[in-house]
């Protein structure tokens, strides 16, 4: 599979945030994730796309061990964030994800106020000493969530009473709460309308400068304008990654070109 | 979905659908009929059930009493002799004025005429002139309950055309009734015994205090093991336990021990709460135990239930914001799950009020007059109280029997609508 792998030459300067190496995904006796290598930049958004089934919502999870919850879900090889593996024995799966957030494709508040929901993870890891400083870091993460305009009114309202893309972009919220370095997010939009996704995009775009963001996404279009970097998976492979405009112009792969121009999926 | 009409068929989908409508409505309706048909066999029968214990248990509801103005003779009962003292020879004094038939130097015509009292009459005036020895000497108006068989002749439940000898009172007995009644002593009044009084031999007298006490202690007992027992092991074996061979063992054998007939946990208590660890006998704490035996599988399995009712998103919204299994578990699903659980807990919590089998085999259908004051005093619960009392000879215990059913019934009925209160009211869209 190897030969099938176009390498592209890295044109921006950002720094390697997570590298993954040689990663092997199994559930049981499916092989979901085959022989992937990836070198994921800071700062920058990186679009998975590829075929439904293709495993990138797999390879997604075990950025921050989420497959760990999946009893017959097995990761072998390396998966580094910052030079440190994190399927090392001394990693703690629950300080990771407190330093890498996830945004599901479902919009999935707790049932709780709109204020709890977003509290609730500074709150466990002990991020605010004071009710001031935990006002402070929910006003804070709604802001970046790009809907605290919306919601200041209304913080001890229920979180499941907002809208869908009001829902999205408080799990949004909720993710950056814990201050992580990475965002993972899962098909972030596919529940929402187009005005609630052109929301959710810009304010991608705003994250950018502060984390290093993953997203899966069915939509090309969505790919291109979001992201710095395409990684276009098929089978379990991850058959090319390059600059998102190098892949949506000139594909190196074959296949690739096919997905992009529809010709599988 | 497009059509796929050949040149030559000319039957459309929306043909064949109009087709088969008829079919699909036709099981529908058969269906909703079987429905309806089940539902209201079983609300006849539930109908059946109140109407005969209300048909033969409203009247346990009111006690029929004699109220006199009675003279209590310092000859009688002396004030430094408390508490004894000659308080039906009081009492009868009071009764004789209205009996002028009834001749006063006649020990048996005494007698006979006192029958109306309860036996309990005397005791009665007793405590309250205990409670205050300054009536001594003083007029007082009492209120005491007549005896069963008077209390039945005034429910009408005697046949007055029934040869004498066959009669639990005779004419003259009926005679100096009616005189009393005439004279307007006789009153019926609402039967606060029922409640406020422990068993007795005499039904009159008799009363449900004992019972609901045993089966509040049972049941508190009851909860205080099974609840916290039962959540902590469906937690476990839902959220914690590995799934292998051993947890789906674990698993079958729940399910069986629901389905276990209680009279065996009865026979398991028996021999190891009385038997081995040598607990008494007919104390409620040991019954609570026995019903928290029978109870827990039900809890174990409707949190389960519940638990499992919680949406994965839940759980991956907080594991993935970093929360560990545990406030995974005990921050967001045990509290999600818990109406389910309270639900499921009310049902097996109302199922052991019920419960009789058990409790009798650990000896909670003793005779007790007292009620207990604590989880560790003798006592009965209502379904072994209502299992004795069916089993009294005395014609008084039969509507008091269906009285007792009414009461056990109406705290079933609202601990069922408690739970379903609670579903309703916590119920989550998600
Ligand atoms: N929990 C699981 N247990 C077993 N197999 C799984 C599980 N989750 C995913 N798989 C399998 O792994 C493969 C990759 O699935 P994955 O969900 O990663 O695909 P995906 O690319 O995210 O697809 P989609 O675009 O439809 O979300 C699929 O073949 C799927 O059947
Ligand atoms: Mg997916």
């Amino acid at each position: 599979m190897d030969d099938l792998r176009v390498v592209t030459r890295d044109i921006d300067t950002h720094a390697t945030k997570i590298s993954a190496k040689n990663v092997q995904v199994y559930y049981g006796e499916t092989h979901a994730i085959k022989d992937v290598n990836v070198e994921i930049k800071e700062h920058t958004v990186t679009a998975f796309i590829g075929p439904s089934g293709c495993g990138k919502s797999t390879f997604l999870r075990s950025i921050n061990r989420m497959n760990d919850t999946i009893d017959i879900c097995r990761v072998e090889g390396d998966i580094l964030i910052d030079g440190q593996d994190i399927y090392d024995r001394n990693i703690d799966p629950v300080q990771l994800r407190a330093r890498v957030g996830m945004v599901f494709q479902k919009p999935n508040p707790f049932p709780k106020s709109i204020y709890d929901n977003v509290a609730y993870g500074p709150k466990i890891h002990g991020l605010a000493r004071t009710k001031a400083e935990l006002d402070e870091i929910v006003e804070k993460s709604l802001r970046r969530g790009a809907i605290w305009d919306e919601v200041k009114d209304r913080l001890h309202a229920p979180g499941t009473g907002l809208s869908g893309g009001q829902q999205q972009r408080l799990c949004i919220a909720r993710a950056v709460a814990t201050e992580p370095d990475v965002l993972l997010m899962d098909e972030p939009c596919s529940a929402l309308d187009p005005i609630a996704t052109a929301q959710v995009e810009e304010l991608i775009d705003q994250l950018r400068e502060s984390y290093t963001v993953v997203i899966v996404t069915h939509s090309m279009q969505q790919a291109a304008r979001v992201s710095q970097k395409t990684a276009f998976f098929h089978l379990g492979s991850l058959v090319e990654y390059g600059n998102t405009d190098e892949i949506f112009t000139n594909p190196k792969d074959s296949r690739t070109e096919s997905y992009i121009s529809g010709r599988i999926g | 979905m497009t059509d796929i009409s050949h040149g030559s068929a000319p039957q459309t989908t929306i043909d064949k659908v109009q087709a088969s409508l008829a079919r699909r409505h036709r099981k529908q309706y058969i269906l909703q009929g079987f429905g309806i048909v089940a539902i209201s066999i079983a609300f006849l029968m539930l109908f059946i059930l109140l109407w005969s214990q209300i048909a033969t248990g409203y009247k346990a509801f009111m006690q029929t009493n004699i109220t006199l103005e009675v003279f209590v003779d310092p000859e009688e009962v002396d004030a430094g002799k408390l508490p004894r003292g000659n308080f039906d020879d009081v009492l009868v004094a009071a009764l004789l004025p209205y009996l002028p038939n009834v001749d006063a130097s006649s020990r048996a015509d005494v007698r006979t005429a006192s029958g109306i009292f309860s036996n309990g009459a005397q005791f009665y005036l007793r405590n309250r002139i205990v409670e205050d020895p300054s009536l001594i000497g003083q007029t007082i108006t009492m209120r005491v309950p007549v005896s069963d068989p008077y209390d039945q002749l005034y429910k009408e439940l005697v046949d007055r055309d029934t040869p004498e000898n066959l009669r639990r009172l005779d004419n003259t007995q009926i005679s100096n009734f009616d005189q009393l009644y005439e004279a307007g002593v006789i009153t019926s009044r609402l039967n606060t015994a029922l409640i406020t009084n422990a068993d007795s031999r005499f039904p009159e007298l008799a009363g449900l205090k004992g019972a609901l006490l045993g089966s509040f202690w049972a049941l508190l007992t009851c909860f205080l093991i099974a609840f916290p027992l039962g959540i902590g092991a469906a937690v476990y074996l839902e959220e914690f336990a590995p799934k292998n061979k051993l947890s789906d063992f674990i698993e079958v054998n729940i399910n069986n021990l629901a389905a276990v007939p209680s009279v065996v946990f009865g026979l398991l208590a028996l021999a190891v709460f009385i038997g081995w660890f040598g607990m008494p006998r007919s104390v409620p704490f040991v019954g609570g135990l026995t019903l928290a035996l029978m109870t827990m599988p039900t809890i174990i399995i409707a949190t389960r239930a519940a638990l499992k009712a919680v949406p994965p998103s839940i759980r991956e919204a907080a594991l993935g914001v970093g929360a560990s299994k545990q406030q995974v578990v005990f921050g967001h699903v045990v509290p999600l799950a818990m109406p389910g659980i309270l639900t499921g807990t009310i049902i097996g919590l109302a199922q052991a009020l019920g419960e009789t089998a058990p409790l009798l085999l650990i000896g909670m259908n003793a005779f007790i007059t007292s009620a207990p004051g604590s989880p560790f005093d003798s006592s009965t619960a209502l379904p072994t109280q209502i299992f004795i009392w069916a089993d009294s000879p005395e014609r008084g215990f039969v509507s008091r029997t269906s009285a007792a059913i009414l009461v056990l019934l109406t705290f079933l009925i609202a601990m069922n609508a408690i739970a379903i209160y609670l579903r309703s009211k916590f119920e989550r869209k998600w």
